[in-house]
């Protein structure tokens, strides 16, 4: 029987100014593992918020179908009655409630509006063990790791008669062992008959166990393969997922480089919670003077918290390795140690980690750097309004003085912020993650064009990218990061989105 | 037209401000005509600044910690402890007053340092830690006092709470002259101060502020000051508590805005990962930001013992709740990052003015209790609605 349970057709999704779906269609077969690939922003989330209606019928165009029949659903609520439950990323579980208190959460086993307690953990119990967990049900979710947390949030979506289960990156957070006991569950569950939609980036777990991979590409369907049909190699993915044309524009450079200047060897950090986790793994790497490096690596490779632990040890825990600076073995432990030893990083999060919102552009500017502008304790603040003035017209920030505030500015503008920051910090090697995120395309040339007038000045400059058509425009040499490793060091001229997606998505040498 | 339009548009940004300022105004005004002319004579102007100086000090304080994200509710029991502390330095012990103080506002520092090491070092939010602080300091105040009330204490103590700079017009000129030279002296410091940090501004054009408000702002500033000034010079001079914290007041000001360490309060309010990210040493900075407070507190329970000439086991009652309203009302905001040292005084000065208003005309203190409540709240809702229009326009 080769029914369809789920046909999306012609769906189209805008937000303001950014067509993230345009005109896809899905359809998955009943009793499938069916797979969704493409890049980062392609548009697979968003494609599962419309299907499981965190956007509601009426913000998209296109239909739905779901067991032949129309579905509009208005909130997450009608599409888990119709039977579509959908796993996010980042768990939806209140940690300090036991087990059965999160499965049953918002659907109480309850008599006369009083918790049955003896049901809800049994009922609770019966739903563990079909997800081969065998945890008492009063445990709290905070006592559990990761991957059992993952079989909690799959066994609360059991209890939701769920016919269509979509899992977001559900091995992303996970080790090994972990990963393979849920890609096995998730197998177990089609031989119950559930229908499943997974999100990956792991190339080898979709050829393990999808039967059909759908690829996504800026927000269009390019197409789906069938994984029994052809003989599909890791590569034909991967082409789906990159094969696009370079039509942004990157400004002409022509580096100098010169001695090294920051080098990093053996690093290895753990996760600060679940510490037996290794978020990074004996990462090396180096950057020279006036040359922009690339880091490569998909959604939970660990490139954020390489750099951010590298950067005072603002991430992690357990943190082991060396870092030399022009050759010479420094200390980072503290933000102020790496600040003092030349170097800087530049967040990807600036709203939550980079910038005071509340304050304004000048003294955002001078935040990281107020010491050279103050003797005895205090800041010479005729001093810090030229030095901001100065940076609100070379960085061209659109605010009229440089007492506005900086929650009021455009991303582009308090991107430009972040970077004035870090340049009046004066650092010899700049890390900048996620440098033109969220901005628009006009922005992003003008960011490009200080990243290359800093290499210039010799600064050794790391960028960290989710998009590489901005690595390969940019930078002098690309790191590729695979779950936590360093799988490849590529120059310039070998560097093709094909060549780094390889290495990017590979698995750890066997 | 153009002009008044951008005018009106500036002085609409500047509405909290601007609305504390009249809201003062309209206040005093108000009690100046319902007790007849009393709220302004000079004997109660006079009391109201003795009377509240200990409450503005505390409120000093309050806002810092208030800015950086925290609370400290033990501020009262402090007053208390240090109240006792002095009362049996000085009348049990002997030491000479001003030992006493020295000694008292160590006293301060190490309570500070106390709650510091808990709040930024082990991580316990403040608002258990000073919670603690109430009852724990309250309990030593009783024990220091043996629940024995100790009075009197010696007049060179006292004068640090009720005393008067030195007549010099011999008690028989109409105006205190030295009260006068301090009022010109601070209004023409002002107005110096003033004009050249605009010169400065405008030379580097970094000018937002038109010159009409400029100018509106510093006279009326300049009249306040003289205003007081006479009123003060027809009653019996300057108090010394006024100097005390005239001088907090200004030093404070500077530091939350020109110090290194003022801005990385304003910044750890403001966004604390950030400010860990530029380099902030964030528990050094929570850490002496109690240990301020804590000395600010001690510097209040000295002024308020010298005041009452009495070291009292229940002293300092509630006082946390007039300081932390005070910052409020003065424009803090509840999450942190935003405040000023001044807003926190002008809340301070309401407060105290509803106090005294409500009390010369009668009214019973559940009522007085009633008022300033909703007063409060008024204030807070008031911020929360006009940071609401002010996204909404943005957008």
């Amino acid at each position: 029987m080769t029914t369809n349970i789920l046909e999306m057709r012609g769906i189209t999704k805008t937000f303001p100014g950014v067509k993230a779906l345009q005109d896809v269609s899905l359809e998955v077969q009943r009793g499938h593992v069916h797979a969704i690939c493409g890049e980062n922003g392609a548009g697979k989330s968003t494609l599962m918020k419309v299907l499981s209606g965190v956007y509601p019928a009426g913000t998209y165009e296109g239909e739905i179908h779901f067991e032949n029949e129309l579905c509009e659903f208005k909130d997450i609520k009608g599409s888990e009655a119709a039977g579509i439950v959908i796993i996010h990323q980042e768990l939806a579980l209140s940690p300090y409630l036991s087990i059965a208190e999160n499965i049953f959460l918002g659907n109480e086993q309850a008599r006369n509006g009083f918790v049955d307690w003896n049901r809800t953990n049994l009922e609770a119990s019966k739903l563990l063990a079909r997800v081969g967990l065998n945890d008492n049900p009063i445990t709290k979710i905070t006592d559990l790791g990761v991957g059992k947390q993952q079989l909690v949030e799959i066994a609360k979506a059991l209890s939701k008669r769920v016919k269509l289960l979509i899992l977001d990156e559900p091995t992303a957070a996970l080790n090994d062992e972990d990963s393979a006991h849920l890609l096995g569950l998730i197998k177990h569950l089609q031989g119950q008959g559930i229908t499943s939609i997974i999100i990956s980036h792991k190339l080898n777990e979709i050829k393990a166990i999808a039967d059909k991979v759908t690829i996504i590409r800026d927000g269009r369907t390019i197409e789906t393969l069938d994984m029994h049909a052809d003989e599909i190699s890791e590569e034909r993915i991967i082409k789906g997922m990159v094969g696009r044309d370079l039509d942004q524009r990157y400004p002409d450079h022509t580096p100098t480089i010169g001695a090294e200047l920051l080098r990093v060897e053996d690093w290895t950090v753990h996760h600060p919670v679940d510490q037996s986790r290794q978020v990074v793994k004996n990462a090396s790497f180096n950057v020279r003077a006036g040359e922009i490096v690339g880091i490569a690596g998909l959604m939970g490779a660990g490139r954020t918290e390489l750099a951010m632990s590298i950067f005072g040890h603002s991430y992690g825990t357990k943190i082991s390795g060396r870092v030399y600076k022009n050759g010479q073995e420094i200390k980072t432990n503290t933000v102020s140690a790496a600040i003092k030893h030349g170097i800087a990083y530049a967040t990807e999060d600036r709203k939550h980690y980079g910038l005071n919102l509340l304050d304004n552009i000048m003294r955002n500017v001078s935040g990281a750097a107020l010491d050279k502008l103050s003797r005895w304790g205090w800041v010479d603040s005729n001093k810090e309004n030229l030095v901001a003035e100065g940076y609100r017209r070379s960085m061209k920030i659109k605010a009229a003085t440089v007492a506005a505030v900086t929650g009021k500015l455009s991303g582009g503008n308090q991107q430009k912020v972040v970077l004035s920051k870090w340049m009046f910090a004066n650092p010899d090697v700049l890390i900048l993650d996620e440098p033109t995120r969220g901005i628009d395309v006009g922005a992003k040339y003008e960011i490009y064009t200080i990243i290359n007038q800093l290499a210039d000045e010799g600064k050794g400059i790391v960028v960290i990218s989710s998009e590489l058509p901005e690595l390969l425009g940019i930078c002098d040499r690309i790191y590729t990061l695979s779950e936590g490793r360093i799988t490849a060091n590529v120059p310039r001229e070998k560097a093709t989105a094909e060549y780094l997606m390889q290495y990017m998505t590979q698995e750890k040498e066997a | 037209m153009l002009a008044l339009r951008s005018a009106l548009h500036y002085l609409a940004g500047q509405l909290r401000q601007v609305g504390l300022f009249i809201a003062l105004i309209v206040i005093i005004l108000f009690f100046q005509v319902t007790t007849n002319g009393i709220t302004l004579a000079p004997i109660n102007v006079s009391n109201l600044i003795v009377q509240n100086s200990y409450i503005l000090i505390l409120a000093i304080g309050m806002v810092m910690v208030i800015i950086a994200g925290h609370i400290d509710l033990s501020v009262g029991s402090v007053v208390a402890f240090v109240g006792a502390m002095s009362g049996v330095m000085i009348t049990q012990w002997g030491l000479p007053w001003w030992l006493a103080i020295i000694f008292c506002l160590a006293i301060g520092a190490l309570v500070g340092m106390w709650q510091g090491f808990w709040i930024a070092y082990f991580g316990i939010p403040a608002f258990i830690v000073t919670l603690a602080g109430m009852l724990t300091f309250r309990g030593l105040t009783q024990i220091a006092l043996q629940n024995q009330q100790i009075s009197p204490f010696p007049d060179s103590f006292r004068s640090l709470g009720s005393g008067f700079l030195p007549d010099l017009g011999g008690g028989t000129s109409a105006l205190e002259p030295l009260t006068v030279i301090i009022g010109v002296i601070a209004t023409v410091a002002l107005v110096a101060q003033d004009l050249r940090q605009r010169a400065a501004r405008r030379k580097h054009n970094l000018e937002d502020e038109p010159f009409a408000w400029f100018l509106a702002k510093m006279i009326f500033t300049a009249l306040l000051i003289l205003l007081i000034t006479y009123l003060l010079a027809g009653y019996r001079g300057t108090p010394i508590v006024l100097i005390v914290l005239g001088l907090l007041t200004v030093v404070y000001s500077a530091v939350m805005a020109n110090s290194v360490w003022g801005r990385h309060i304003y910044a750890i309010g403001g966004n604390r990962f950030a400010a860990e990210l530029s380099g902030v040493k964030v528990k050094r900075v929570t850490f002496t930001l109690f240990v301020n407070m804590g000395i600010l507190a001690a510097l209040a329970g000295l002024v308020f013992t010298a005041q009452l000439n009495l070291a009292n086991p229940k002293a300092g009652d509630g006082f946390e709740l007039d300081a932390i309203a005070a910052v409020f009302i003065g424009g803090a905001a509840v999450t942190g990052g935003i405040g000023t040292v001044m807003g926190a005084i002008i809340g301070g000065l309401i407060i105290g003015i509803l106090n005294n208003g409500m009390s010369i005309l009668g009214v019973g203190t559940e009522y007085q209790q009633l008022i300033k409540g909703l007063v409060l709240l008024a204030a807070v809702a008031f911020d929360v609605f006009n940071k609401r229009r002010a996204a909404s326009s943005t957008k």
